[in-house]
């Protein structure tokens, strides 16, 4: 049942699944596995590829596209989510759905190719002008790869919004075992589409509203479409979390390395857990909450300068002490260095 | 004294012989109070613009099959007045965004209208792609010389010496360059169907507007390809002109500039190229219905209890060794024999002419960090990459390395070393770059990690050429002998090191 892929492949091969019908984009590394998967198979299902001249082109492309109800997909990295920001700006504020995976590679300006995980202001925050939200997927896995795709799509139908799926260059290019499953695809209506047929004639997609009460009618709408969304969609893993005094927490690849250092911590006798946000956006800030309440202390590890840290200590509101660990530029920790770190900030704590 | 505003427009006293187009909505909706208001200026040329466009739809036919891509600028809303499909988008993207909707819709009429700040200065890279792909879409191009909405400030039309907020001595092209020629820009390349630039100077000039939106609408209807229309047009209010001397100055200076002219009329010969093979889902993803179950082709059958535990992998060499792929076969292997596995690769161009290595678990419990920092086998396959990474072998870890003996020089590890020419056997085999394969042979045989029948059938899969297999065949025997051989011989190097 199992198939060997690459992180990225199993992106399009997710897509596939999921019923995508196009994807637009422009080569990028470490995320171009994405681009070439989607035009070696998406056209053989019947969808659309194409190469643009630019992200900035892509987007809208995408934008395009998703107008006239197509479920629609781009990726890139860094340097590319940057020019696309405009993009995705409108596509929140037109309320349309589709998916956008960003494989991070090293920043800031040109940066490197190797993974890290600097992008999440830029993702999870916004990035592009004005208030919106981007629904943020965290994949640590292959599988998750293609399983998350599956539910950005989703998720980006169910809320009329842009799904991110955020993941860095080792997850992008690494190869695992993946396990598809073939499934009808449950689309929903998309009644608001412009397709150039008389039903739809009346449809008009659009973000402006120039009117300040229109406007704040408009944001008011999307405000609780957001709050919904953070109610219903917070998505989270912990391992061995319950009786932790350290809990560890991290996302993506990160959270693997952890994973192994509380094995590594368990097997000398340290109560250490490990918590994984999987959604960014909504962040699981009530079970992180309620999770860190148990502990002494939690470590905060990243690919990035504290960027997810911000949320981290929000969700615990100066309850627990909060500390922070990173590697950034391409590096990524060993468990040997995490599990060093741990026991040093033990130490200093005892 | 006022009567019932409806009643009044219900029963004209005069006799209608033309009448707003179907194709327009009644009203204003941004003013909705007064009927006839419009958001453009006396004289501007927007409003014929629109009229011929509608007009033109309404006389296709084409009213419920059209969908309108409206732009940032003074035409920004457009959408209130074309009972069309609309969609606005950002500044410049229109041709981009009018792409996916095109190829979202193939058998609709897709239209993107832009002002010149829009499709020549922010957007030039859309519209001459959009224009180099000869996308099904017709583009309005409304050319007024100015920046209108945002107050008048210098457009990439902008004549020679025309003052604006943003030239205000005039446009020099010693800073500002020379106005852009788009039609004749686009006329360059292969793939537009249709580009024409007429003007809204006087009504003999508009007649012939008419006649060639009509021409690009008609040519969508056909699926000619990509149409342009770029129509000079007036701005009175920006120009600070009276209408009439705004056009004028349409008819005097802006044509003097930009000549009208039909740049294109022919349907373009595009070759089709390869079609894709149309396959069902389950098939591209490789993945069977076999009565109800969706199965793996050629997936061996798995077993339930590995004897191997957990071992990690580091293979290290040049690129081009076929370091990567050794990685994946092991992959491919242990996934096939029923262990969880991953395979991290070292990536990037700076490695094709350095050190490419990537990182392999096998595992019978989910694995943590793909990243090894201590592996249990190391495969080495240049000096460099022993010398880098020999140390990282865990104490009682494995190196095989890729030479008859270890390097002068070379502080031993503590891990046991296993030297063997795989190179120079898979050379005797008639294909160096087997090399990887030999070395796969002997950590088998070695290590007993997989079964070297899963190997087999893994090669089986995935070398396509049969002359190419048959190598692989032998090389992975030869790797296989060569260990037992050396065994036999008790050649094992010993902890110190060194191997005899």
């Amino acid at each position: 049942m199992r198939q060997l892929s690459k992180g990225n492949v199993a992106v399009i091969r997710g897509a596939i699944l999921a019923g995508c019908q196009a994807y637009y984009g422009y080569p990028i590394t470490p995320a171009s596995e994405i681009a070439e998967a989607a035009a070696l198979y998406l056209p053989q299902v019947g969808g659309t590829f194409l190469q643009a001249e630019s992200e900035v082109a892509a987007i809208n492309m995408v934008y395009g596209a998703a107008s006239a109800g197509q479920r629609v997909m781009t990726a890139s990295s860094g340097p590319g989510l940057s020019l696309m920001q405009e993009g995705i700006s409108y596509l929140a504020g037109a309320e349309l759905p589709c998916v956008i995976v960003d494989v991070v590679r090293g920043g800031p300006g040109l940066g490197n190719i190797a993974p890290e995980q600097s992008d999440y202001f830029a993702m999870v925050k916004g990035g592009g002008h004005g208030n919106y939200r981007n629904l943020v997927l965290a994949p640590a896995s292959v599988q998750e790869m293609a399983d998350f795709t599956v539910l950005a799509f989703e998720l980006a139908d169910r809320y009329r919004n842009p799904a991110v799926v955020l993941t860095d260059g080792f997850v992008g290019q690494m190869m695992e075992p993946l396990e598809l499953e073939l499934k009808t695809v449950e689309e929903p209506e998309k009644p608001w589409a412009v397709k150039g047929t008389p039903e739809t004639r009346p449809n008009l997609v659009t973000s402006i509203f120039l009117e300040p009460d229109d406007l704040e009618a408009h944001q008011r709408k999307l405000e609780a479409k957001y709050k919904r969304a953070a109610q219903l969609e917070a998505r989270y893993e912990t391992y061995m979390a319950e009786d932790a005094e350290v809990l560890l927490v991290g996302y993506g690849i990160v959270s693997r390395v952890l994973r192994t250092a509380v094995e590594q911590a368990r097997q000398q006798g340290l109560r250490v857990g490990l918590f994984r946000p999987i959604t960014l956006w909504p962040f699981p800030s009530k079970a992180l909450a309620e999770a860190g309440a148990r502990c002494a202390a939690l470590l905060d590890v990243e690919l990035s300068n504290g960027q997810m840290l911000e949320d981290v200590r929000l969700a615990v509101n100066g309850k627990v002490p909060v500390e922070f660990y990173n590697r950034v530029g391409g590096n990524v920790p060993s468990a040997e260095e995490i599990h060093d770190e741990l026991l040093s900030r033990l130490a200093a704590l005892a | 004294m006022v009567e019932n505003e409806e009643s009044v427009l219900a029963e004209p006293e005069y006799e209608l012989l033309h009448s707003r187009s179907e194709v327009f909505y009644d009203r204003f909706e941004r003013k909705s109070e007064l009927k006839h208001q419009t958001h453009y200026c006396p004289g501007c040329g927007h409003g014929i613009a629109h009229k011929l466009v509608a007009e033109a739809l309404e006389d296709l036919g084409l009213q419920d099959r059209t969908i309108f891509v409206s732009p940032v600028g003074c035409s920004v809303f457009a959408y209130y007045y074309f009972d069309l499909g609309n969609v606005q988008v950002a500044h410049g993207r229109a041709p981009a965004a009018a792409t996916g909707v095109k190829r979202a819709c193939p058998d609709k009429i897709v239209i993107a209208y832009q002002g010149d700040g829009d499709l020549a200065a922010i957007g030039t890279a859309e519209i001459i792609h959009a224009a180099n792909r000869g996308e099904h879409i017709a583009v309005f191009f409304v050319n007024n010389a100015i920046y209108g909405m945002t107050g008048g400030q210098m457009a990439p039309t902008t004549l020679v010496g025309q003052t604006s907020t943003t030239s205000p001595w005039g446009r020099r092209p010693v800073n500002e360059g020379f106005p852009l020629h788009m039609s004749e820009l686009l006329a360059t390349l292969e793939a537009p169907a249709y580009i024409e630039r007429v003007a809204l100077s006087d009504n003999k000039h508009i007649m012939g507007a008419r006649r060639a939106v009509r021409r690009a609408l008609e040519l969508q209807r056909e699926g000619a390809g990509f149409t342009f229309v770029e129509i000079l047009s007036p701005c009175p209010t920006i120009w600070n002109m009276q209408p009439v001397e705004a056009r004028r100055w349409v008819a005097e200076k802006m044509i003097a500039t930009f000549p009208l002219n039909v740049f294109r009329d022919r349907k373009p010969t595009i070759p089709e190229g390869k079609n894709p093979p149309q396959r069902s889902v389950a098939e591209v993803l490789g993945l069977e219905e076999a009565g109800g179950k969706i199965t793996l082709a050629a997936q061996a059958v798995a077993r339930p209890q590995h004897h191997l535990k957990k071992l990690s992998i580091k293979i290290a060499g040049f690129g081009g060794q076929g370091v990567l792929l050794l990685g994946q076969l092991l992959a491919e292997m242990g996934m096939r024999e029923g262990l969880e596995v991953s395979w991290l690769p070292s990536y990037g161009p700076e490695m094709r002419s350095g050190s490419a290595h990537c990182h392999v678990c096998l595992a019978q419990e989910r694995i943590g960090s793909p990243l090894i920092s201590h592996p249990d086998v190391l495969i080495a396959m240049n000096e460099l990459s022993l010398r880098k990474f020999a140390p990282q072998v865990a104490e009682d870890g494995l190196i095989f390395y890729n030479r008859e003996q270890l390097p002068d020089n070379f502080a031993a590890p503590q891990a046991r070393v296993f030297c063997l020419p795989a190179t120079e056997i898979a050379d005797h085999l008639g294909a160096g770059k087997v090399a990887n394969v030999v070395l796969l042979g002997a950590l088998l045989e070695e290590t007993e990690c997989l079964a070297s029948e899963t190997a087999v059938a893994v090669l089986e899969t995935k070398v396509r050429n049969p002359q190419l297999l048959e190598l692989d065949r032998q090389a992975l025997a030869a790797g296989r002998q060569f260990v037992d051989k050396e065994a036999h011989n008790d050649a094992i190097s010993q902890s110190d090191g060194f191997a005899y």
